[in-house]
C-alpha cells in the first residue's frame, strides 16, 4: 500500500518536473527541474529494489545537473529569466509527434501479453550486478570503459581552443609559440 | 504497482523529452530533452528487471549502459557546443542549419 502511494507520488512528480523543464523561464530553475525529475525517477528505481543503481542515479545526476547549470548560464541568452523570449520552433508538429508516440506506446503497453515473471530477485541485487559485470557481462563493461575513454579524448580535442599544433606548427618544431598575445619576459 | 504503470510512466517521460528535443531551439535545452528521454528508458529497464526477469542481472546492466550513455551524451554535447560556439558563434539549432549541406 505504502509502496503504491509512493509510486504514484514519485511518478506524478517526475512527470510534472519533467514538463516544467520546458515551461520555466529561468535556466537555473530549468536545470533544477530536470534534476528533480531524475531524483524522482531514482526514487522509483529504489522502490523496485535496486538500491545501488538508485543511489548512483542520485549522485551522478546531482553532479551532472550542477555542471549543466554552469553551461546553461554560459550558452543561454536568457540565463536568469530576465528577458522572457520564445525559444521554440514547430511546437504543434512536435506536440503531435510526442503525443502520437505516447499514445502508441501506451496502447502497446496495454495490448502486449507480457510474459510471466521468471525467477525471484536475488537477496542482494547489487552483488548480482557486480558479478554479472565482472563475469558474463565483462564485454559490456569493457565496451563502456572504452566508450568513456574515447569520450574523454574527444571532448578535450573538441573543446581545446588552441592546442600545441596551433602554437608550434604542424610538425611542432617552431622555436616560439604563435600566440595572439606573446608571453615571456622579452628574452 | 504493476509493470504497465511503470512503462506508462517511462513512456510519459520519453514523450515529454521528445517534445522538448523537437521544439527547443537552444542546443543545451535540446540536450535536456534527450536526457529526459533516457530517464524514461531507465524507468522502463528497472521495471522490466523487477517484473519480468529479476533472476538475472541483465536489466540492471541495461540501466548501467543507459546511465553511461547519459554521461557520454552530456560530455560530447557540451564539447560540440563549445567547438561550434567558438568557431561560428552559434548556440541555436536553427543557426547551425547550414551544416546539413
Amino acid at each position: 500500500m505504502v509502496i503504491t502511494v509512493l509510486f504514484w507520488i514519485l511518478g506524478v512528480f517526475a512527470l510534472v518536473s519533467g514538463a516544467l523543464v520546458f515551461r520555466l523561464d529561468s535556466m537555473a530553475r530549468v536545470t533544477f527541474a530536470l534534476l528533480a525529475s531524475f531524483l524522482f525517477v531514482a526514487g522509483e528505481v529504489l522502490l523496485l529494489g535496486l538500491s545501488y543503481l538508485g543511489v548512483v542515479i542520485v549522485l551522478m545526476m546531482t553532479m551532472e545537473m550542477v555542471i549543466m547549470a554552469v553551461f546553461m548560464v554560459m550558452y543561454m541568452m536568457n540565463p536568469a529569466g530576465l528577458m522572457p523570449m520564445a525559444m521554440l520552433h514547430n511546437t504543434r508538429g512536435a506536440a503531435a509527434i510526442a503525443g502520437g508516440l505516447f499514445v502508441a506506446l501506451t496502447t502497446g503497453i496495454f495490448l502486449v501479453d507480457w510474459p510471466q515473471r521468471a525467477g525471484r530477485p536475488p537477496a542482494e541485487p547489487t552483488r548480482a550486478l557486480g558479478e554479472a559485470l565482472m563475469g558474463p557481462q565483462m564485454l559490456t563493461m569493457m565496451t563502456l570503459g572504452l566508450a568513456l575513454f574515447a569520450t574523454i579524448v574527444a571532448t578535450v580535442v573538441l573543446s581545446t581552443h588552441r592546442g600545441r599544433y596551433e602554437r608550434f606548427g604542424d610538425d611542432l618544431c617552431a622555436d616560439r609559440p604563435d600566440d595572439p598575445i606573446p608571453g615571456g619576459v622579452g628574452r | 504497482m504493476s509493470l504497465e504503470l511503470f512503462l506508462v510512466l517511462g513512456a510519459g517521460l520519453l514523450a515529454i523529452g521528445l517534445f522538448g528535443a523537437l521544439t527547443q531551439q537552444s542546443v543545451v535545452m535540446l540536450m535536456m530533452g534527450l536526457e529526459l528521454m533516457l530517464n524514461g528508458v531507465i524507468v522502463a529497464a528497472a521495471a522490466f528487471w523487477h517484473f519480468l526477469a529479476p533472476a538475472t542481472a541483465d536489466g540492471q546492466v541495461l540501466i548501467v549502459v543507459v546511465i553511461t550513455a547519459m554521461a557520454v551524451e552530456m560530455a560530447m554535447g557540451f564539447a560540440v557546443v563549445t567547438a561550434i560556439f567558438r568557431a561560428r558563434d552559434v548556440d541555436m539549432t536553427d543557426m547551425a542549419a547550414d551544416l546539413k549541406e
